[in-house]
C-alpha cells in the first residue's frame, strides 16, 4: 500500500460527510432501487466524471481494499485512469485492471463479463437516475408515481416503440423493475448487460452527483427488464466473434482500424478480452 | 337512494368569500346519467372535482359504494381513478397525453392495470377507436395531428377502454361547432346505454341534458336549487331561476 497524499483525509471526504453517505447507502440497501436523497459534496472533479460514484466508492473504500476502474468497459481511457490515479493519491489503495482481483469496481456504461462474487461491490456511475424523467419531468410527480408503483408511462413509452419501430428501441439504459417493487435506470449500460444484474452475487450501488441520489441492489436481487409478453425483453449484442479473443458472449464495441473504413469488432471489457488472449497464448 | 354508486351529502366549499359549494348532497346510481346545469361559476366543476376526490370540501362526506372517498389514501383514490372511474375534461388536451399515439392514449389504461401483452392492447385500442369512429389508419399518429372533435372522441375511448362503473364528464362538448357537439352527445349516449354506464356530466347546454340524462340537477351560487327527472324539471319546472333558464334556452 502507497502511503496517502498528506493533507488529505483517508479517501479525501471527511469522516462525517463518509458517514453521512454510509447511511443513504444503507437505506438503498434497505429499498432496493429506491432512490435515496443526500447532501452531496463538491469533488475535484466535474459532474459528468462520475462524482456520484466517486463519493459512493469514498464511502465504502478501506485500506485492505483493491479498486478497478472501468469505462465503457476498459481500464485505460483518461476517465477511469484519472479516478484510479485520484484514489491512489488520496487514499493510497492498490488498483487493478483484473476484474477477479478487484474488491471495488467503478465503472461507467458496463458491467464486467466474469460473473462477480460476493466479497465485490460494483459502484456505477449515473449521471440521470429518474427513469421516468423523459416521461415526467415534475420531480414531485416522478416521487408519487414511485411511491404508488404506477408504471404503466413506462409500458406506454416502450407501447411507442414498438408501435413505431416494431421492437423497444431502447439501447442503453434498458429500464429494470428491482424486487418487483421500483422501476429503475441501471445507468447507461447495454441492455445487453441487464440480465447481469439479475440475482448478481456482488452488492452494486448507484451514484448519481449531479442529481443527489444513490440508490442500490443488494445480493441476489431479483431485476427485470421491462417488456411484453409478446416482446420479450432480448439482450442485443453485434452478431460478430471478437476479433482478438474470438468470443462470441461478449459485448463487442466497433472499432475503426483505418481510414479507408476498414473496422472490426472487439470485446468492450479489456480485461476480459486480454485475460482470454494470454490463455489462448499460454496453451499454444 | 336504492342501488346508488356515488353518495355524497352536507358538502361545503368555500374559496374566501365566495360560496362554491353549499349543503350539497346528490346520489348517483348503476347506470344512470345524471347532468348537472346552472350558470358559469355556479360550483359545477368544483362539485365534480369533489366528488371525484380531486378536491376535499371544508364539510359533508362523499362516498363510493359506501367507502368515504376523501378519508381513503391517496393510492386507493389513484386506484379508483383508473379503474372503476374515468374523468372527460372539457379540453382535450388535459386529458389526453398530446406526444404519444392515438393507439398508446387508448392503450395507457390497460397497461396502468397490468396489461402487458402488446397484440392485446393493440387489438383493444382498435375496437375502442372503432368505437368512437376514428379511423383505424390514425392509430400511430399523435393527438395534436387531431380535430377538436376527434381529439374528444380518442379522450373518452381513452378513458371508457377499462370500462369504468362512473364516468364524471366536464362539458365534454365545450368548444366545439355545434354540428361535432350533437355527434358527441350522441356518441357519448349510444356507449353510456351500450355499457350500462353512470355518467355525471357538467353541461351548459340544456338540449344536452335533455338529450342524454335520466336526472337534472340545477345549480346556482354553490346550491342545488332544484333537482328531479329531466322531463319533470325541464317541461314543469318549480324553482324560478330553473324557470329562467329553460326559457332563455326556448327563446333561443
Ligand atoms: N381554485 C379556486 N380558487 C378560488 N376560487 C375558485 C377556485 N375554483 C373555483 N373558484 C370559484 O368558485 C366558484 C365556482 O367555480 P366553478 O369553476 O366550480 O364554476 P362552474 O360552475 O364550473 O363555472 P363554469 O361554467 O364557468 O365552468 C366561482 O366563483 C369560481 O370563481
Ligand atoms: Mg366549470
Ligand atoms: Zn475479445
Amino acid at each position: 500500500m502507497n502511503a496517502p497524499l498528506a493533507g488529505y483525509n483517508f479517501a479525501y471526504l471527511d469522516e462525517a460527510t463518509k458517514r453521512m453517505l454510509r447511511r443513504t447507502i444503507l437505506k438503498a440497501v434497505a429499498v432496493p432501487g429506491h432512490q435515496i436523497p443526500f447532501g452531496a459534496r463538491e469533488m475535484p472533479l466535474p459532474y459528468g466524471w462520475g462524482t456520484g460514484g466517486i463519493q459512493v466508492t469514498a464511502a465504502i473504500l478501506g485500506p485492505a481494499d483493491t479498486l478497478k476502474v472501468i469505462d465503457q468497459g476498459a481500464d485505460d481511457t483518461t476517465n477511469a485512469i484519472s479516478i484510479r490515479r485520484f484514489f491512489t493519491r488520496v487514499a493510497g489503495v492498490a488498483t487493478t485492471e483484473r476484474t477477479e482481483e478487484a474488491t471495488i469496481i467503478q465503472t461507467r456504461h458496463r458491467i464486467p463479463e466474469a460473473a462477480l462474487r460476493e466479497d465485490q461491490i460494483l459502484v456505477y456511475q449515473v449521471p440521470q437516475p429518474e427513469p421516468l424523467s423523459k416521461l415526467e419531468p415534475r420531480r414531485a410527480e416522478t416521487k408519487r408515481l414511485h411511491a404508488l408503483a404506477d408504471y404503466g408511462l413506462m409500458h406506454v413509452r416502450l407501447y411507442e416503440d414498438i408501435a413505431r419501430l416494431g421492437h423497444i428501441a431502447k439501447a442503453y439504459d434498458y429500464p429494470v423493475m428491482v424486487n418487483g417493487r421500483y422501476l429503475m435506470s441501471p445507468s447507461p449500460i447495454p441492455a445487453f448487460d441487464n440480465p447481469k444484474m439479475h440475482r448478481m452475487a456482488a452488492l452494486q450501488l448507484f451514484g448519481a452527483g449531479r442529481e443527489k441520489r444513490i440508490y442500490a441492489i443488494p445480493p441476489y436481487t431479483e431485476v427485470r427488464s421491462l417488456d411484453f409478453e409478446d416482446h420479450p425483453f432480448r439482450p442485443i449484442r453485434a452478431p460478430q466473434a471478437c476479433a482478438l479473443c474470438g468470443s462470441r458472449e461478449s459485448y463487442l464495441d466497433e472499432v475503426i482500424t483505418d481510414d479507408r473504413g476498414g473496422r472490426v469488432f472487439v470485446c468492450s471489457d479489456t480485461d476480459y478480452c486480454g485475460t482470454r488472449v494470454a490463455a489462448q497464448k499460454g496453451v499454444a | 337512494m336504492t342501488g346508488a354508486l356515488l353518495t355524497a351529502e352536507g358538502l361545503d366549499l368555500h374559496f374566501g368569500a365566495i360560496p362554491a359549494l353549499v349543503d350539497v348532497a346528490i346520489g348517483v346510481a348503476e347506470g344512470e346519467v345524471v347532468a348537472i346545469v346552472g350558470e358559469s361559476g355556479s360550483g359545477k366543476t368544483t362539485l365534480l372535482r369533489v366528488l371525484s376526490g380531486q378536491m376535499a370540501p371544508d364539510a359533508g362526506t362523499v362516498r363510493w359504494l359506501g367507502q368515504d372517498v376523501h378519508a381513503m389514501g391517496e393510492a386507493a383514490r389513484r386506484r379508483l381513478m383508473r379503474t372503476d372511474w374515468g374523468f372527460v375534461h372539457q379540453n382535450p388536451r388535459d386529458g389526453l397525453r398530446l406526444n404519444v399515439s392515438a393507439g398508446g392514449n387508448v392503450g395507457e389504461r390497460l397497461m396502468a392495470v397490468g396489461a402487458r401483452h402488446y397484440g392485446n392492447i393493440r387489438a383493444q385500442a382498435l375496437e375502442w377507436l372503432a368505437k368512437v369512429e376514428v379511423d383505424a389508419a390514425r392509430i400511430d399518429d399523435l393527438p395534436r395531428t387531431f380535430s377538436g372533435g376527434m381529439q374528444q372522441r380518442l379522450q373518452i375511448a381513452r378513458t371508457l377502454v377499462t370500462r369504468p362503473r362512473l364516468v364524471f364528464m366536464d362539458e365534454p362538448t365545450g368548444g366545439l361547432d355545434v354540428s361535432v357537439q350533437a355527434r358527441l352527445l350522441d356518441l357519448i349516449r349510444g356507449l353510456s346505454r351500450e355499457l350500462g354506464l353512470s355518467v355525471l356530466i357538467v353541461t351548459h347546454d340544456i338540449a344536452a341534458a335533455r338529450l342524454l340524462a335520466d336526472r337534472i340537477l340545477v345549480m346556482r351560487r354553490g346550491r342545488v336549487v332544484e333537482q328531479g327527472l329531466t322531463d319533470r324539471v325541464l317541461d314543469d319546472p318549480q324553482h324560478p331561476y330553473t324557470q329562467l333558464l329553460v326559457s332563455s334556452v326556448l327563446a333561443a
